[in-house]
């Protein structure tokens, strides 16, 4: 859950889905880490960059919905299994898309969101420029 | 100021971004999560019976020749009891269905079926979502129609309504 | 009677701003002295009356009026007093209502205290401000008038949303909102100038005072909310970069930019247009935030009660608005002369940096805020969260840590590089030193929070710096308030660095007895008990936190269970056990009972972290604002100062 959901709810603009819960305990692997340390950390660097398909801009590493649940147990037994971070999220981009990652790929529709900056940092750089004297006299008021 | 457009730059820019705002505004976000798995083959499961007395769900099973319904779905999922009417009316139809049971104990399951009827031939128990996931979907109820061959073909979001019933016969049917 | 009498002064009060907003532009068309005279007393009247029609609504949910439609929806007569009168501002209409009683109240402290401004821009600024509440009067009266009366009174309200149950929501929205709108202040003054094309060095004194104090609640807002955020969520986080907390940072990266450009401007007389549009652009974007939030424009998943007529109401009065402001911009700053010029290397040339970076942070935060809309245009749906904020934003944040170091050693004007490199040896020791002691005994760290813990080194030590060699009594206010401020940064970097390099998690279910070790604490699971709150229920854990010392400290988190009210389903949510010590916190959630095999509940799922350093973030945070404060407070004297010169130099010159 995230502060977006409190501000949501603040301006009552959330109509909380009042779905029905299944009574199901949660998968093994929801609530347990793995006994590796080291596959524990990869696992939690991608649970933390995986989008909760159910709930509102929340990642799966934290958020108590069912689906968040499995979709942990998923990650955690598939890393356990052996198979990198990046195999098991192409895995599931072919399943819901560049919607599931927090982290989207650099591709044509997705070119001006990196390069953005660089081009903002560049246009200001421009505009900046002009402020500074150059050479040693004393300008005073610029035109 | 030499360059007095540059004066308009911040103008243009509030212009692009209002422009974002009326394009969101004309056309809502769509809010369900397509699944992207579709024209690819069932991903290979075997789940176990979701309750006594109905048979498990095999990945292979779905490759029969036969054109067919997967329906997603769980005791605990309100809309599901309202699609009820349109998976029997399917059934009667005679379209193949076979169920995946989510996240579902088989008390539940059995209570289920003898309240909203059976039109499942089979149904598998998914008890951590893990074939759910596979398939790319992330809501019950959801209902993929596959191929002969095993291969799906579409994802239906939400519950089927009563007039979608004879499209879905027509669909199937094409595929034979 | 009491929602009658909120709904005609509120119908008065627009009336008046119509009044204010006639006569001042009467007034700058060559009208008589004495419709100026008319806009100060008008402008303070709105302020009282807007300010009496809140109190009117606080007073309907402190009574439970339910015959009141928005007091029926979002209270309850069994909520705790102080959840009664937060419930207020915790919805729609009760919150707009909040905005424009900060904004007419803002004008009215304008129309009362501003005394340095020539008449004419005074008056055109109240003008600006007059239009500006005009708008949002006419989106309150006409599509969210929070007294409408409900046909026939219900038995009782439906209560507030049990996560908005806490004391958080008592001072952060309002903090918040006070920070939002104090920046129309900032835009008001911006249009004044514009209108008048007095923008100068008596511009940019009048304007920063305002721009402060907004700044000041807007660092404190976004403080708290983080906290809140924290603790409430059960999930530890503090900050999710969600476009609702995005839309509540980019104000306020505006006024921290503003905060800057208009020192030069006050101080040099340089970077005049550009103050004038930060000072545009700082309330545009309070209300881009506030249209993005409200009209549900960014949500995604779930259905969401979205009103379209409210989202084009808003969107409409912004088009009129920064639209107006940035087309009067591009006609007028042609005409403002920019001001001196000065070298790279001085303090205006780091000025200069500091806003170019903060202002390609704030276009890259509302580039990734508002980007999947574009990306869905192109037929792409994607999503853009912390790992692209941190990769982009990340790098240019330090570099922009680098240069607040290196940026107040400099002097006005012209410096000299070797001058500048002779103050920063015991800087860049720390920096070194902080960076071996992590590469040596920090394990395995990652890049971003390696490089912001040294860079929190050489600024704390950097941030001193103006302050070596002086006396530290005669030091004025304003240099207090820039060295807290800059080492509040540090401290918060600091905290952001520690936490996400040294986090220890621990899910595990637990049985009363187990013990779990995380980070130096063993922590002892005792039990659980139900307990009941004045409107809830609960089961409270108890757990014994014992450190390697032997301290040992009783942590109760609780799962609560808030009953449904008038036909809702019941809400849960988990109320996180916080200890406090010297070197972090220790965060304790109680989960869901875990089923055994024999079908009892005899274990719980508990979630513990050790989060070193982690309330330095916040201290961090507070120390920002405190800086800025300072300044207020030394700025306040200044002007005193400086209006006295002033006088007399104009007697000088009439003499």
């Amino acid at each position: 859950m995230s502060l977006r959901l409190i501000l949501l709810c603040l301006f009552g603009a959330l109509a909380l889905p009042l779905a029905a819960q299944d009574r199901l305990p949660p998968a093994p692997y929801a609530y347990q880490q793995l006994k590796d340390p080291a596959q524990e950390a990869r696992a939690k660097a991608l649970m933390e960059e995986l989008r909760c398909l159910v709930c509102q801009g929340q990642s799966i590493a934290d958020s108590d919905a069912p689906l968040a649940g499995d979709m942990r147990h998923e990650v955690r037994s598939k890393i356990a299994a052996g198979e990198s971070p990046a195999e098991i999220k192409t895995w599931l981009v072919a399943r819901y898309g560049n919607w599931v990652s927090y982290d989207p790929p650099f591709d044509t529709a997705t070119a001006f969101l990196w390069l953005g900056p660089l081009f903002f940092l560049a246009l200001g750089g421009w505009l900046a420029f002009g402020r500074f004297r150059r050479g040693e006299g004393d300008a005073e008021d610029a035109p | 100021m030499k360059n007095r457009w540059v004066l308009f730059v911040p103008l243009a820019i509030m212009g692009l971004l209002f422009g974002a705002f009326v394009y969101r505004l004309v056309t809502p976000a769509e809010t369900l999560i397509q699944s992207q798995w579709i024209n690819k083959p069932m991903p290979l499961f075997d789940l176990p019976p979701a309750t006594a007395g109905v048979e498990g769900l095999k990945s292979s099973q779905l490759a029969d020749g036969r054109p067919r319904l997967v329906n997603v779905f769980a005791s605990w999922c309100i809309p599901c009891r309202a699609e009820a009417p349109q998976l029997e009316a399917l059934k009667a139809a005679g379209v193949p269905i076979d169920g995946i049971a989510i996240r579902d104990r088989p008390e539940d399951v059995a209570m289920f079926l003898r309240e909203y009827g059976n039109p499942f031939d089979r149904i598998g128990a998914d008890m951590q979502s893990s074939v759910q996931i596979a398939l790319g979907s992330s809501g019950v109820p959801e209902t993929f129609l596959i191929d002969g061959k095993g291969i799906i073909r579409e994802q239906i979001q939400g519950v089927i309504l009563a007039d979608q019933v004879p499209e879905i016969v027509a669909k199937l049917e094409a595929m034979k | 009677m009491i929602a009658e009498l909120g709904l005609a002064l509120l119908w008065m009060a627009a009336a008046l701003a119509c009044l204010s907003l006639v006569a001042a532009t009467l007034f700058l068309r060559g009208g008589s002295k004495d419709l100026a005279a008319l806009v100060r007393p008008a402008s303070v009247a709105q302020g009282v009356l807007t300010t009496a029609a809140f109190g009117l609504l606080i007073a309907l949910f402190v009574r439970s009026d339910m015959s009141v439609e928005l007091v029926a929806r979002n209270s309850n007569s069994l909520k705790p007093m102080i959840f009664k009168v937060a419930g207020t501002w915790g919805n729609h209409e009760g919150s707009m209502l909040l905005w424009l009683m900060i904004l007419s109240l803002s004008g009215g402290l304008i129309a009362i205290f501003e005394r340095r401004l020539r008449e004419d821009t005074l008056v055109a600024t109240l003008a600006a401000q007059a239009a500006l509440s005009l708008g949002f009067f006419a989106f309150l009266l006409f599509s969210s008038n929070p007294f409408k009366r409900l046909p026939v009174a219900p038995p009782d309200g439906q209560g507030l949303n049990p996560l908005l149950q806490d004391i958080g929501l008592a001072f952060h929205p309002p903090t918040l909102y006070v920070g939002y709108v104090g920046l129309s202040v900032a835009f008001s003054f911006a249009v004044g100038a514009l209108i008048t094309r007095e923008i100068g060095p008596a511009f940019a004194r009048a304007m920063r005072p305002w721009v402060l104090g907004s700044w000041i609640f807007l660092t404190l807002g976004i403080t708290a909310g983080s906290y809140w955020a924290y603790y409430e969520l059960g999930w530890g986080g503090w900050w999710f970069w969600d476009p609702v907390e995005n839309v509540s940072l980019i104000p306020w990266l505006a006024g921290a930019a503003l905060l800057h450009s208009v020192a030069v401007t006050a101080t040099r007389n340089a970077l005049r247009a550009w103050t004038v549009m930060l000072a545009v652009i700082g309330f545009s974007m309070s209300m881009v935030g506030t249209f993005i939030v409200r009209s549900g424009l960014l949500t995604s998943v779930h259905s969401f009660a979205v009103d379209p007529e409210r989202g084009t109401f808003l969107l409409a009065l912004m088009a009129i608005y920064i639209g107006g402001a940035l087309t009067l911009f591009a006609l007028r700053a042609g005409s403002v002369a920019e001001g001196k010029k000065f070298a790279l290397l001085s303090r205006e040339g780091s000025l200069v940096i500091n806003n170019l970076l903060l202002t390609t942070i704030l276009a890259l935060v509302l580039l990734g805020t508002l980007y999947p809309i574009v990306a869905e245009a192109m037929g792409e749906k994607i999503s853009v969260g912390p790992p692209y904020y941190n990769k982009v934003a990340g790098p240019l944040a330090l570099i922009l840590c680098l240069v607040m170091v290196a940026g107040p050693l400099l002097s006005w004007r012209k410096d000299d590089g070797k001058r500048l490199w002779s103050r920063l040896p015991l800087a860049i020791f720390a920096g070194a030193a902080v960076l071996f002691a992590l590469i040596l005994f920090g394990g395995k760290v990652g890049i971003l929070p390696l490089l912001g813990m040294t860079v929190a080194g050489i600024v704390a030590v950097a941030s001193l710096a103006p302050l070596w060699g002086r006396n530290l009594r005669r030091t004025p206010l304003p240099t207090w308030g820039m060295v807290v401020a800059h080492f509040g940064v540090a401290v918060c970097l600091a905290g952001m660095g520690a936490e996400s390099a040294f986090i220890k998690e621990r899910l595990v279910a637990a049985a009363p007895g187990d013990v779990v070790k995380v980070g130096d604490f063993s922590v002892k699971f005792v039990g659980v008990k139900p307990i009941a709150g004045p409107n809830y229920t609960a089961i409270e854990g108890t757990l014994v936190a014992t450190t390697s010392s032997g301290s040992s400290f009783t942590m109760r988190p609780e799962a609560r269970t808030f009953p449904g009210l008038m036909g809702t389903a019941p809400t849960e949510t988990n109320e996180a056990a916080l200890l406090t010590r010297p070197g972090g916190q220790l965060y304790a959630v109680l989960g869901q009972p875990v089923t055994g095999d024999d079908g009892r509940a005899d274990r719980y799922q508990i979630r513990l972290w050790w989060k070193p350093l982690v309330w330095w973030i916040w201290l961090g945070g507070g120390l920002i604002a405190l800086g800025a404060a300072l300044s207020l407070l030394g700025r306040a004297q200044l002007l005193t100062i400086w209006r006295a010169r002033r006088a007399r130099k104009a007697e000088e010159r009439f003499a």
